[in-house]
């Protein structure tokens, strides 16, 4: 357990993503699905790069050293999770636009962008399809 | 130490009220804007867990681009939610269930900053104590994005143009891009702040700074924070400024056309091509040695300032293509609202 | 090095710099777009030669060695799934010239184009590499293009399929993340075969096994595992033909190699079948997914929903030989890859073609259609009895495989069971038959004015392969196996740090002062291919 009390940081990181986790499970509204996931990318990002974080270390840019190199002997926090959360950052902002793109026609399309709204008037689409087609067959 | 972690408690105590506000609120207008704070504050917790270069890309892409994505779109739909959720259980669960699995999984992980964690004792080892020779950048971080794993930043790199790609291929109308085909009747779209002197003054001022200054994150990427895709977002966000104050159709001069298109190609074209080039002379894809063979720590200088170049160029024309037509879409549905892009 | 040393590499690179060039080049974005695709199928077929002795082809990114760079890695596995899909690709490409300018708006199609080829790259480097976040980023690429293909189909539905399954991508694609983060924390290392290894120490680590769970739940939504199986009908029903036709034959496939290489090369097939008993957990899940995909086809109104759920049931049979946890079930795995991607893809090819003919693909226009055009229809029966795994089609040599490698690790229930489903697909295709073949014709066509000839030629070519491979098996079944002996026998090895490269003498930045030992005299030693690919 006294490990654990050194967890927390990874555990509020997770109680947040799970937060945007929810409200796009749980919203109806698509800006708002997208709104979620932001957030739930944005906790994934903190997950990763409090992953790389030492303890007493410094930004992973060299500090100069003493004899005019670089001093290799500071403790630097872990460059790796960084370049990968910048790769991260980037697909969560071209998911997003690509998102809201389709959110847009989907506006223009149905008239709402609310999700249960926008599945009754499929179904109903459908519904009047098959009634057509059993009309024909009756014929 | 312990103000480190005070620090980040105020942080985390924040975002977690903010989350909730999102998560309540159906203004979505408010909702949207609170995300872009969510962004924000979480930058500064990326800062102080050392993460300069993400807290950087955070700042500008989600609280700023991203806001000003969701914010075009209301202005196009003009929507608030209506109240109620879906499955709230099942949800819950689903949360539940993740949220346990997740926190598992965490209690076998070293407790949190500690130095001897595996992840700093492989590979991470290897960045901290070689980069320098290898690649002689001040930036660890530039030197792993750029060279060791160019590749994932050139997978990203194309991350980006799909996204351009896309995007217009769902929302440009029929020669959108050609000069004066943007029709769109003044009183259509939500008024502009064009009539307010002091925005337009402290904007017109600010602007030559916001390119200079991507210009010099652009430069200065070797060195310390920043580098292409972060100077690519500052130099659309200037282009960005100009159509908030004076209305995206004042914008169809510089974006119209295919040049803009063509650079977003260019970009990646670049990348590709330095490594193309790589391969020609004998060397492996984005062996940047291969550009001077007899001073491979020079080759690789040469080939970190051209990709990332290529990324700088192609974000922000991306970017650019991407706002330009958010913001030149006609509004759909009824009434006019007083809600600015 | 010589070309052939870099064909790995040039797979994913000839569709991935050819998207940029197909977009600045509108006018010939469609020849082009085709060459490129029948020049990445070329490459991959080449790969195939260079892999058929069961070596593996190893290509070091940047010239970095593995784990510090980026590898690419092609398995004799790696090389079949790629060769089946950039194949399939080059078909639904080719077949995109019959009414493309009509399913996208005109003036597009060169953003359409890149779009597909994005797609394929993508598809093809989650295939290929051997790094575990180069698989997330290609994973990204290649959903990204597929969200935007699918919203270019004809109605607003297509917007809606696309919106549902970019949400459920996403939620899957961080899923997958948050996987390769665990798996990353608990080995400090990226690379499959240096994490691999790593693992194998750590089995009890509930870091590890939180990290097996959320690789295995993300990719089971990207695959269309059952009950996450929400958005595949929509993306590949309301999506347009030649999209519809690549992705029902290619995407669920690459992410299916991948659950295959997170099993049993990844985590290591002890760990995840012995220990974890996860083969029980996706043998019942494959199972209701048979039977839940292929019922709710019997009762669907239109083809290319018919088909969809078809391959919901399909991918049943994909999971379920993988979850056997044995070298017969990933051979039969393979096999079922290749035969249900060739067969599906024919087959949405073909309804592609129907559309053309009758103006609607609702199964209530196909009254009489097997008398007014009887060489399509026939060509859908035949693709039909595939799908069924009659004998003589390549989908009789795959579930034959199944049934081999079920019966062989003692599950006589499971095999039972999956014979029934099959009968269960003789049911949704009989319907399908009667209507065309036996209901009296109703009304007249209304061609939309495409080529259902650019759609029949391909569909004939892809049917044609696909009985081919059902009278002469041989060779694929040859290759299969020993893929999938390669791929299960496989002992991963941990790599260690490599040597940093030597220190140039006048390096600007003087990090001489540290590494003063290490002034080289020999420049050219450190020049770049150095191991670069081994055979």
């Amino acid at each position: 357990m006294t490990q654990a009390a050194h967890l927390w940081h990874y555990w509020l990181i997770i109680v947040l993503g799970m937060l945007g986790l929810w409200v796009v499970i749980a919203k109806r509204h698509y800006v708002k699905k997208l709104l979620g996931l932001s957030i739930f990318q944005v906790s994934v990002i903190m997950f990763y790069v409090s992953m790389g974080k030492v303890e007493g270390g410094t930004a992973p840019v060299y500090l100069p050293g003493e004899d005019g190199g670089v001093d290799l002997t500071a403790a630097y926090s872990n460059p790796l999770p960084h370049v990968l959360m910048l790769t991260a950052i980037v697909v969560g902002v071209a998911t997003t636009a690509l998102g809201l793109a389709l959110v847009v026609r989907i506006r223009e399309a149905y008239g709402t962008s609310e999700e249960d709204e926008i599945a009754a008037a499929d179904r109903a689409e459908e519904d009047e399809l098959h009634r057509q087609e059993l009309a024909e067959e009756a014929l | 130490m312990i103000e480190t972690n005070s620090i980040a408690l105020v942080f985390f105590a924040f975002l977690l009220v903010i989350g909730v506000a999102v998560t309540v609120q159906r203004n979505l207008f408010a909702a949207s804007m609170l995300t872009g704070i969510f962004s924000l504050v979480s930058a500064a917790l990326f800062t102080l867990m050392d993460a300069v270069d993400v807290a950087f890309t955070e700042a500008a892409v989600g609280a700023g681009f991203s806001t000003v994505l969701f914010l075009a779109t209301l202005a196009l739909t003009k929507d608030t939610e209506k109240p109620g959720v879906k499955r709230p259980f099942a949800a819950t669960f689903v949360v539940l269930l993740t949220g346990g699995a997740l926190i598992y999984g965490t209690l076998d992980m070293p407790a949190w900053g500690t130095s001897e964690a595996p992840i700093h004792a492989h590979t991470a080892s290897y960045f901290v104590t070689h980069s320098i020779t290898d690649i002689g950048l001040p930036n660890i971080v530039t030197s792993v994005l750029a060279s060791y794993r160019g590749y994932d930043t050139f997978g990203e790199l194309l991350v980006v143009f799909t996204a351009g790609t896309g995007v217009t291929l769902l929302m440009q109308r029929k020669g959108l891009f050609r000069p004066g085909a943007l029709a769109i009747p003044p009183k259509s779209r939500a008024p502009y702040v064009r009539e307010m002197p002091v925005v337009r003054a402290v904007a017109k001022t600010m602007l030559p700074f916001i390119l200079l200054f991507a210009l010099y994150v652009q430069a200065h990427g070797d060195f310390g924070p920043g580098g292409g895709f972060q100077a690519g977002v500052i130099f659309a966000t200037g282009f960005v400024l100009y159509g908030l104050i004076w209305g995206p159709a004042k914008l169809q001069p510089i974006i119209g056309g295919r040049p803009v298109q063509g650079l977003m190609a260019s970009g990646v074209l670049l990348y590709g091509g330095v490594g193309v080039f790589c391969l020609l002379m004998g060397y492996p894809f984005l062996d940047y040695s291969a550009l001077t063979p007899d001073h491979p720590v020079h080759g690789q200088h040469y080939g970190i300032f051209l990709v990332e170049l290529g990324v700088g160029i192609t974000v922000s024309a991306v970017m650019l293509i991407i706002y330009f037509v958010f913001s030149v879409r006609p509004r759909v549905g009824r009434g006019a609202g007083e809600l600015g892009p | 090095m010589t070309l052939s040393d870099h064909l790995p590499v040039l797979l994913v690179l000839t569709p991935l710099l050819g998207a940029p060039i197909v977009s600045l080049f509108r006018s010939i974005s469609r020849p082009l777009a085709t060459l490129l695709a029948a020049a990445t199928a070329a490459i991959a077929w080449g790969l195939v030669q260079q892999t058929a002795d069961g070596s593996e082809l190893n290509y070091h990114l940047g010239g970095w060695a593995p784990p510090i760079g980026i590898e690419y890695e092609i398995s004799m596995a790696a090389a079949w799934t790629v060769a089946v899909v950039s194949t399939l690709a080059f078909f639904s490409i080719l077949a995109g010239c019959h009414n493309a300018a009509r399913e996208v708006t005109e003036g597009r199609e060169h953003l359409y184009y890149a779009a597909f080829l994005l797609c394929l790259a993508g598809l093809l480097g989650m295939a290929t590499t051997g790094d575990a976040f180069n698989v997330f980023v290609f994973l990204e690429i290649s959903s990204l293009s597929t969200y935007t293909l699918v919203a270019m189909g004809k109605g607003r539905r297509s917007f809606t399929a696309a919106f549902n399954y970019l949400i459920l991508g996403t939620i899957g694609g961080t899923f997958i993340l948050l996987g390769i983060g665990l798996a990353f924390q608990a080995t400090g290392s990226l690379n499959i075969d240096d994490i691999a290894a790593r693992i194998q120490d750590l089995r009890g680590s509930r870091t590890v096994l939180v990290a097996f769970g959320f690789l295995a739940t993300g990719l089971s939504i990207k695959l269309a595992v059952f009950p996450l199986h929400q958005w595949l009908p929509g993306a590949y029903a309301e999506s347009p033909t030649a999209v519809g036709a690549f992705l029902a034959g290619t995407a669920t496939k690459v992410i299916y190699f991948q659950l295959i290489r997170v099993c049993v090369m990844l985590f290591g097939a002890s760990y995840v079948f012995e220990e974890l008993h996860f083969g029980t957990l996706l043998r019942w899940l494959s199972v209701f997914g048979m039977f839940v995909g292929s019922l709710a086809a019997v009762y669907q109104t239109s083809l290319k929903r018919l088909l969809a759920f078809s391959s919901i049931g399909q991918v049943g049979y994909l999971t379920l030989a993988l979850s056997l946890g044995s070298e017969l079930g990933v051979r039969a795995g393979l096999l079922h890859l290749a035969a249900h991607g060739i067969t599906k893809c024919a087959l949405f090819l073909v309804t592609g073609a129907i559309v053309a003919t009758t103006g609607s693909d609702r199964l209530s226009r196909l009254a009489g259609f097997g008398k007014r055009r009887p060489l399509i229809a026939f060509a859908f029966v035949v693709g039909g009895i595939g799908l069924i795994g009659v004998p003589g089609t390549a989908g009789f040599v795959s579930k034959w495989a199944l049934l081999r490698a079920a019966f062989e690790s003692g599950h006589t229930i499971i095999a039972v069971l999956s014979l029934a489903s099959s009968m269960i697909a003789v049911v949704y295709v009989w319907r399908v038959v009667e209507v065309m073949y036996l209901k009296p014709s109703v009304e007249t066509d209304s061609a939309d004015g495409s080529r259902p000839w650019a759609l029949m030629v391909p569909a004939s070519i892809l049917l044609a392969v696909s009985i081919g491979a059902g009278l002469y098996s041989a060779p694929a079944t040859a290759y299969a196996s020993r893929a999938a002996s390669t791929l299960w026998n496989r002992v991963p090895v941990a790599a260690g740090l490599p040597e940093p490269r030597p220190v140039h003498h006048d390096d600007a930045h003087d990090a001489a002062a540290e590494h003063g030992a290490h002034e080289s005299a020999a420049p050219e030693g450190q020049a770049g291919p150095e191991e670069g690919s081994t055979p």
